[in-house]
């Protein structure tokens, strides 16, 4: 009877676990409260069938356990009952299905009124990019990289020279209430763009542009992790969104620098450390220093 | 159809093909080392498998310790750590869990259930295994190289896997790719041979749907692994090309560090199409067996038939089917095309369909039966549970937009553990104390199986159950520590320090098992022929163990199916399938099927 009894709490006690559990989602931040919606129904239905066959099974147990006289019945099968059974499943299925795909059609559509927002993920940080006026994001290539164009973006191309540059350890900004279209870039191993409190989230794939959307609905500071396997710096791999109503924003948004300034100041840097080289005179070092 | 109850008043074929004299060994050398007979290749491979399972099994303490103590071990760092979890996810998956389900239980009882002497390719058969070890040598040598093993995750994702950010980018990687490449090559020569016996080497009288359902769950699933093992094979050889000759399978023009490299054109997405397109049909080929074995274990165990036969043969064949168009379902946030999502949910949804019907069937079974609380019935009931468990997580994960949040999180490792660690495993465990006595002669020490039991069943709950909600929080897996992260509070280290403490208790329990299976190896209960009243051919042998031919001097013939269990009418609760039926007309009929 032990057995039957222990089978019984296990179910009961999952039950209760997860009625008392003190480690649920994080608070929402993000449009995405469908997201939590389908899990509910997933547990609803799910929670069902698993507290139904563990009870089934615990009373078996209680009923049919071996005694002196007992005998089993021979029942090799039973074809109406394995439909139903069958059928019965196949409708929870499609409870669970369908609103699964109705919300991914939603993931997966990006409304056209979102902005672009560039992720940049190498190992081990994030950079951002935002598109300037323009709202187009300029080209990048991964050969164009150097100390002074960490972007890798194309000087020529004029899309980028209005691009807002945050470098790596710098926090991503975001408007309230606008819906934001995420592309990730990644310059070296795969990442993932990954905010718990958004629910959203995708990986960042080297030699290609991936995309997710979202629209920020809470104020606040929440943590960028990573959530793909990126080497030995993983865990390390953080940074911060700040989601801020539009003064604030456009606020911090006029301190960023664009890339034509970011490229101005490199060139200037140039002439500076030519200059250095050539006299080697305090103003040199005090003209370089001035720039950053 | 078949009628599925029928007891043998029909017409048995003679046999088209005389025996095949089989090689008769005769020095220690040949008997037992070099040995063509399947049931010490049997035995060799679940030796082989154990032993190198048992690395896994410290290394999961070694990186439970640093999640549930933090900081406390200094000898462990982020490097280390990822060696840890990559080791142990590969050794788990494949060295472990499809060496021992397919070479170990396949080999012991595909000829002894279906009725042949051996294996029908026996040399093959036996290098199947010396490859095998090898490849598990060369997965070994790799903590003995500068820089150690790979710690690129098992999944081996490139380009990290081959970049120098990751730890073992030196010769691990190299040496991954190598022991996969021989397991690979190893199991092949195995795989045929299991395939090949099933459908060519069966007894006279042995139909296909009188197969015992562990036959038929290794069958299928060895025909998955023969189907999708390529995929890694291929996605091995091309990385190790993109690794030692800088061709660019997987590799577009990327940085390391801030240089250029020289790869270009390559595609990281190309190998995860490869690698899932193994590694999902991979989950059923360790879930098929252990599908097979449980169905005859409660059948046994319950003395009565499994409930709905046919349908658990078609459920297993549609599963093995099904499972090669779900694999993008571990890519849904992988930045694959996204409409791929609606595809993939929709087939990894249908394929609950013929799972749930299998547990169904399952319980179904103990309904109205004469249930035997036995040891190897224990572990039956416990695989129901946490698979039933892991199941309905999987629902979660498969159902493509509550993948997203959950997706990388510990929901996932936990799901993961629950439906293909921990509840095959079980399974391992009630095979090993149901077949035992066969091997031996001798059945397990009962005081110490009920402990070892419960420790397990009951620890692995508690640690796999309470994780899922980790994962809902947001705790991402593979981090060596989660550090100051304001949205995890306090209380997740808590439950990290319990779920570690239970998994080095569940860890120590093993040891138990172990010496139960070393004392019970000369003092366990003599168990004679048939202890536990079983129908199967194995249990039929002349002699127990059994010999080399399996059979004595006529193999049996078989006249009904295997789960003749308390059949109306009939004088025990049992009868073998090798038993001639009492004369025509002489035994009650029971009502059939159909």
């Amino acid at each position: 009877m032990i057995v039957a009894v222990v089978i019984m709490l296990v179910a009961v006690g999952s039950v209760v676990f997860h009625v008392m559990s003190p480690w649920w989602s994080t608070p929402l931040a993000s449009n995405w409260g469908f997201i939590d919606t389908t899990i509910d129904i997933t547990f609803w239905i799910t929670g069902t069938v698993f507290v139904a066959v563990i009870l089934f099974m615990a009373f078996c147990l209680w009923r049919f356990h071996h005694k002196e006289g007992r005998k089993a019945i021979h029942d090799p099968e039973n074809p109406k009952l394995e439909w139903w059974l069958t059928g019965l499943t196949a409708v929870g299925v499609v409870a669970l299905l369908t609103p699964g795909l109705f919300v991914w059609s939603q993931y997966v559509n990006v409304p056209d009124e979102a902005t672009d927002v560039e992720v940049v993920g190498q190992q081990w940080m994030w950079s951002f990019r935002i598109p300037g006026a323009d709202g187009v994001l300029g080209k990048s290539e991964v050969s164009l990289i150097d100390f002074d164009n960490p972007f890798g973006l194309d000087p020529n191309d004029p899309d980028g020279q209005d691009d807002v540059l945050i470098d790596a350890f710098e926090d991503l900004h975001l408007p309230i209430g606008k819906p934001v279209r995420v592309l990730l870039r990644s310059l070296d191993v795969l990442h993932d763009f990954y905010v718990p409190q958004f629910r959203a989230k995708m990986d960042l794939v080297p030699g290609m542009v991936t995309f997710f959307w979202f629209t920020p609905t809470r104020p606040g500071t929440f943590e960028i992790l990573c959530a793909e396997l990126c080497g030995v710096g993983h865990h390390d791999m953080r940074g911060l969104v700040v989601v801020e109503n539009d003064d604030d924003y456009g606020a911090w948004l006029e301190e960023q620098l664009t890339f034509a300034q970011v490229q101005a100041a490199a060139r200037a840097r140039t002439d500076g450390d030519v200059k250095l080289a050539m006299d080697g005179d305090e103003q040199g070092l005090t003209r370089l220093t001035n720039l950053d | 159809m078949a009628d599925v109850t029928q007891t043998g008043d029909e017409f048995i074929a003679p046999a088209e093909v005389e025996e095949v004299e089989l090689y008769h060994a005769r020095s220690f050398w040949t008997k037992y080392i070099f040995c063509q007979d399947a049931k010490v290749i049997a035995i060799q491979y679940s030796l082989t498998a154990t032993a190198i399972g048992l690395v896994a099994l410290v290394l999961s303490w070694l990186m439970r310790l640093q999640l549930g103590f933090p900081d406390f071990f200094d000898f462990i760092d982020a490097a280390d750590y990822y060696q840890y979890i990559t080791v142990h996810g590969m050794v788990m998956v494949i060295y472990l869990l499809t060496a021992l389900f397919l070479g170990g239980f396949g080999n012991y009882l595909i000829p002894l259930m279906v009725g042949a002497r051996d294996m029908v390719f026996p040399y093959v058969n036996m290098l199947s295994y010396w490859v095998y070890l090898l490849a598990v040598l060369v997965l070994v040598a790799s903590f003995f190289v500068p820089g150690g093993p790979t710690g690129a995750g098992w999944t081996l994702y490139p380009p990290q896997a081959i970049l120098s950010g990751t730890p073992g980018q030196e010769a691990g990687i190299v040496l991954m790719l190598v022991s996969l490449i021989l397991f690979i090559i190893g199991f092949t020569m195995g795989g045929l041979n299991y395939v090949v016996t099933v459908l060519q080497a069966r007894t006279r009288g042995m139909t296909l749907m009188r197969l015992p359902l562990t036959v038929w769950g290794i069958f299928v699933a060895t025909i998955l692994a023969l189907l999708a093992f390529p995929a890694l094979f291929v996605g091995s050889v091309m990385m190790l090309f993109d690794r030692l000759l800088g061709t660019s399978f997987f590799m577009p023009s990327i940085l390391e560090f801030g240089e250029l490299l020289e790869y270009g054109g390559g595609s990281p997405i190309l190998f995860q199409h490869l690698f899932w397109f193994f590694g999902h049909p991979e989950v059923y080929i360790v879930a098929l067996p252990a599908f097979g074995i449980v169905s005859d274990l409660l059948s046994v165990h319950a003395r009565k038939n499994i409930f709905g036969y046919r349908m658990m043969v078609w459920a297993i064949v549609a599963i093995g089917g099904l499972s090669f168009v779900v694999w993008a379902h571990h890519m849904y946030v992988s930045g694959m095309n996204p409409y791929f999502g609606y595809f993939f949910a929709t087939t990894t949804l249908i394929i609950a369909v013929p799972t749930a019907l299998k547990v169904y069937n399952w319980v179904l079974t103990l309904w109205r039966g004469d249930i035997h609380l036995t040891i190897p019935m224990l572990f039956a009931l416990a695989f129901i549970i946490t698979f039933l468990n892991g199941g309905i997580t999987g629902l979660f994960l498969g159902n493509v937009v509550v993948d997203v949040p959950l997706s990388d999180t510990m929901f996932v490792v936990a799901h993961f553990h629950m439906v293909m660690g921990v509840a095959p495993i079980l399974v391992v465990f009630g095979a090993i104390y149901h077949w035992y006595p066969k091997m031996t002669g001798r059945l397990l020490n009962n005081a110490m199986g009920q402990f070892h039991f419960w420790v397990t069943f009951l620890g692995a709950y508690l640690i796999y159950f309470p994780m899922h909600y980790l994962g809902f929080l947001g705790v991402p897996r593979r981090y060596f520590e989660i550090g100051e992260t304001a949205f995890i509070p306090d209380s997740a280290a808590d439950l990290n320090a319990f779920i570690t403490v239970a998994a080095l208790i569940v860890g120590f329990a093993q040891i138990v098992f172990l010496f139960n299976l070393a004392w019970s190896l000369r003092r366990g209960k003599e168990a004679g022929p048939n202890p536990w009243n079983a129908t199967t051919l194995e249990w039929q042998t002349a002699e127990t163990p059994p010999g080399h031919g399996n059979f004595g001097p006529k193999l049996p013939i078989v006249y009904r199916w295997a789960y003749a269990y308390s059949v109306p009418g009939a004088d025990k609760d049992f009868i073998p399938q090798n038993e001639p039926p009492a004369g025509q007309g002489g035994r009650a009929q029971p009502a059939a099927a159909e």
